[in-house]
């Protein structure tokens, strides 16, 4: 398995930068390219930026993930907010419930390899993306 | 926290607002220096108005939309935007992801977005 695991705890705006600036140089030192650098930091500071909006606060970590000879990264983003209702839905480009450009999922999916949704209403969501060098 | 007092400048030089966004830019910044061009349109009436994205390294959805509504809200008030030094990997990942950039004008650089923005405020003045 990979050695480099960041941990950013999103409670405010400023934890958005944190994790998006942790995130590219995570990706750079794991061999990611500038594109793909910018691929996943994007990708960060919209799960980051979700936490805050619609769970208040949560966590994300970035680490690197081992498999069958490559090496990419794993985002995970947390939080014990409201849960996603309507899966499909959210996944739908457009469509929005928290003021947004309503791209934010979709389009995140689209910069990353994997893309995975755990959600409970009243529990919480996990998304888990990844990407290969 | 001290960003809270960060400021971004915006510059007049001629008919023109010019501002260079060289920090990472974080939601309030980004609504502040919406309302700062506003104002500052307001009091020079400006014709032009350039925003140097040069050493963003990441554009993610909210500050794109903030862009994009300060391109529209200057043109409200009169004023061409270009936006000048869009990386190549932030171009990718914008049309990867769905964002646009809607109602403003995109130059390589700032010489090209000056002699763009002379042409726009030209065409609008006719």
């Amino acid at each position: 398995m990979g050695g480099i695991e960041e941990t950013v705890p999103i409670n405010d705006e400023y934890d958005i930068v944190t994790a998006r600036s942790q995130g590219k140089s995570t990706a750079a030192s794991i061999g990611f390219g500038l594109v793909d650098q910018t691929r996943i930091s994007t990708a960060i500071s919209e799960l980051a930026r979700n936490i805050l909006r619609y769970a208040d606060s949560g966590v994300v970590y970035i680490r690197e993930v081992a498999s069958e000879g490559a090496t990419g990264v794993e985002i995970v983003a947390e939080d014990h907010g409201p849960g996603i209702a309507d899966l499909e839905l959210a996944m739908t480009n457009g469509h929005t419930t928290g003021g947004g450009l309503g791209a934010g999922l979709p389009g995140t999916k689209r910069l990353m390899d994997e893309f995975e949704i755990d959600t409970e209403v009243g529990r919480g969501t996990i998304v888990t993306a990844r990407k290969w060098v | 926290m001290q960003e809270t007092y960060e400021k971004i400048p915006v510059l007049k030089i001629g008919d023109f607002l010019i501002t260079s966004i060289q920090v990472a830019l974080h939601d309030r910044l980004a609504l502040s220096l919406q309302d700062d061009i506003l104002n500052k349109i307001q009091e020079t009436n400006a014709k032009g108005l350039i925003i140097d994205v040069t050493t963003i390294d990441v554009l993610d959805s909210f500050i794109t939309r903030v862009l994009v509504e300060i391109a529209k809200m200057a043109n409200i008030m009169g004023v061409k935007t270009v936006l000048v030094g869009l990386q190549p990997a932030i171009a990718i990942t914008l049309v990867e992801f769905g964002m646009e950039l809607t109602g403003m004008h995109t130059s390589l650089n700032l010489e090209k977005g000056l002699e763009m923005l002379k042409e726009l405020v030209k065409e609008n003045e006719v």
